[in-house]
């Protein structure tokens, strides 16, 4: 009870046939973050600085789909949006349709501290990134060939699935002849590229952060935005949690994942497990999603209802978990 | 004491509804509809040139919405062509009469939601779109996702057919002027450069405080309970280039569950940050609060004043329409004929 807690994630979602150096390399780079969060919660900084940093490290490694390694558009660009928030007065700020700035959750920061809005998107966030002198760079940049690859694959998998032209009833269900049976967000799991990264922290003050960064969704509608840059859907901060969230981000967005914890917390008053699991198992419905959380106590929690969540956890008292599985 | 400007039509004897109280019989599961124009510091002293035509628009939007409901239409049907009626009316803050960006364009944003599904859609960044929630609805209905935006949004648009105009349709002189004002009045707000000190004063952009209108919207449950709840709006006068308000996201401006449909309006980043219309639910849900109760607390409890108005109905058939601005413009009916139509706070009858 007391002291700082960290908690990362690299998405919810994960093939069940990931090879296992693909695995490695995850755990790697969560315990490499979490690390990062650690020094720095040792150091004294407090928890909104600290899910910045440890979100700009995800970002800048390709890896995961955020930043460099991000999800590709149906054009084959990338479109980045990040959303940052501060427990103690409910600060946030968000950003979306990202082409060019190198680190989005820093220009989501960047909103909320030095704009008087909470939101920007698309040109009006670009322009607000060249006046604040962030570091920009060509869209080229944040796309692999992993992902120009998952791209193609997945544009085959969904020719009739994202053709919205014709109405569609049950766009989740499986396609044409697609040979895996896990699914998310309407993509074999094989190509489904797991969308998110994010951070909560909780500092030795008892003050909650959480920042969520990401691509997207493979092969998305260009100015398509996720649940990642939405409060209340994937990011959440307020006196008495921090919360980050990943996966579908459809189902996400209506369930206000992120707020609900917070919400059960305060009005059923469960504790930070027990709110959790609540909202995993009640807030989701057929959606596939994952969380991670930390409370103004202390304490560190995870949950998830699809077939992995890569994480990292870890509290002041020594303890420490990476893991991708159950 | 009964303020100007302020009319009560009660189609069927307010009696009938004290009796029916006072036996304790409930009039559940009746249809119930409640639409606004916007929550803010609407001065008292409003002239009746532009009280009046605002008044005449909310009661002909409740008339439409009124005559839907009798003739069945789903719930989510008549808030969309309810708010679409309202982003046609220039008087209020949404598609034509959309307030400006600091570089004098229109960015129209809205959010859909429907009760009985959960599903929902969503638009920001429409500068041609003549009528922005019925593509929020579309987006719902015809794309695997819900939320679209700025140029995506666009093509989108384009793809359906949806009927466009030239931005300046939507541009109106009022709204040039009231850029003019906010322009005026707050030069060094707008020099973002530097830190903001003092994070209260973020949202204090108005000088002329009738610039303070802030979105239009429609809740509506039928005699089954099914909700829907809708809202659009130009945003924030002088707002930044593309600057995305509470109006286009899911749990702030708009929300519809089983039990209830919120829609609210006001300063968008304090509406963000209270994710407003999923609270009035989860009250609802989580400490069994009544409509009332939860959205009252929400309002004046939970929401910094002066900030926040919103209006509610519940699957039982129950509106509500607390606000913490000087005022709201609002209307709200009921299946068992009671109807409203207001801008300050209802006189009290004690």
């Amino acid at each position: 009870m007391g002291g700082w807690a960290i908690a990362v994630h690299g998405g919810a979602g994960v093939d069940p046939n990931l090879p296992l150096e693909r695995q490695e390399e995850a755990k790697q780079l969560l315990t490499r973050c979490l690390n990062l969060g650690i020094s720095a919660l040792r150091s004294n900084l407090p928890a909104i600085d600290v899910v910045e940093l440890v979100v700009r490290e995800l970002e800048t490694d390709p890896l995961f789909n955020s930043g460099r390694g991000s999800a590709l558009t149906e054009k084959g660009t990338v479109e980045m949006e990040a959303s940052i928030m501060d427990g103690p007065q409910r600060r946030c700020g968000a950003v979306s349709g990202l082409t060019t700035v190198k680190n989005p959750i820093s220009l989501a920061r960047l909103v909320m501290d030095k704009s008087p809005h909470s939101y920007l998107a698309f040109s009006g966030a670009e322009h607000f990134a060249r006046q604040q002198g962030v570091e920009v760079v060509d869209n080229e940049y944040f796309i692999t060939p992993d992902n120009v690859g998952m791209l193609k694959l997945a544009k085959e998998a969904n020719t009739i699935l994202f053709d919205y032209r014709i109405p569609t009833s049950g766009y989740e269900t499986c396609g044409s002849g697609v040979e895996s049976p896990l699914q998310m967000n309407g993509l074999p799991i094989s190509v489904y590229a797991p969308e998110t990264v994010g951070c909560v922290v909780v500092d030795r003050e008892g003050r909650c952060a959480a920042a969520t960064s990401t691509g997207g969704l493979m092969n998305k509608m260009t100015g398509r935005i996720g649940d990642s840059p939405l409060i209340g859907a994937g990011t959440y901060a307020c006196n008495v949690c921090g919360v980050s969230c990943t996966g579908e981000g459809e189902a996400i967005i209506r369930g206000t994942l992120a707020r609900e914890v917070a919400a059960v917390m305060e009005y059923k008053g469960l504790g930070l497990q027990q709110a959790v699991d609540f909202v995993i198992k009640h807030r989701l419905d057929e959606g596939k999603a994952g969380l991670i959380a930390v409370s103004n106590t202390g304490e560190v929690a995870y949950g998830f209802n699809c077939n992995g969540l890569f994480r990292g956890c870890a509290t002041e008292d020594g303890f420490m978990e990476v893991g991708i599985w159950e | 004491m009964r303020r100007e400007g302020d009319m009560f039509f009660k189609v069927e004897s307010e009696v009938r509804l004290a009796l029916n109280k006072e036996q304790g019989i409930r009039k559940d599961m009746g249809w119930a509809i409640a639409l606004h124009g916007g929550a803010g510091d609407i001065p008292l002293s409003l002239p009746a040139e532009m009280r009046k035509p605002r008044e005449e628009a909310l009661r002909h939007c409740l008339q439409i919405a009124v005559e839907a409901l009798k003739a069945k239409v789903g719930p989510l049907d008549v808030v969309e062509l309810v708010v679409r009626e309202l982003e046609n009316i220039p008087h209020f803050n949404a598609g034509k009469g959309s307030v400006l960006t600091s570089k004098g364009t229109v960015e129209m944003e809205a959010s859909i939601m429907d009760g009985a599904t959960m599903n929902c859609g969503a638009v920001s960044g429409l500068t041609t779109v003549l009528n922005p929630i019925s593509l929020a609805r579309l987006v719902m209905d015809k794309t695997p996702h819900i939320y679209l935006a700025f140029d995506g949004a666009q093509d989108f648009a384009r793809q359906q057919g949806v009927p466009t105009l030239d931005s300046t349709h939507f541009i109106t002189a009022h709204n040039i002027q009231r850029l003019n004002q906010a322009k005026q009045a707050h030069t060094v707000q707008i020099d973002y450069t530097q830190p903001i000190q003092n994070y209260t004063k973020k949202e204090t952009l108005f000088a002329n405080s009738d610039s303070q209108i802030g979105t239009v919207g429609c809740v509506a449950v039928d005699g089954l309970g099914n909700l829907a709840s809708a809202t659009s709006t130009g945003g924030l006068v002088n707002k930044m280039v593309g600057r995305i308000g509470d109006t286009p996201l899911i749990g702030a401006g708009t929300y519809a569950d089983a039990r209830c449909a919120v829609s609210a309006t006001g300063k968008g980043e304090a509406i963000i940050r209270g994710t407003v219309a999923r609270d009035v639910a989860a009250l609802m849900e989580f400490k069994g609060l009544s409509l009332q109760e939860a959205a009252t607390c929400v309002v004046h409890e939970r929401t910094p004043k002066g900030t926040v108005g919103l209006i509610a109905v519940s699957a039982k058939g129950e509106v509500a329409m607390p606000f913490n601005t000087t005022g709201m413009f609002r209307a709200c009916a009921t299946e068992d004929g009671y109807s409203e139509i207001a801008i300050w706070p209802a006189a009290q009858v004690e």
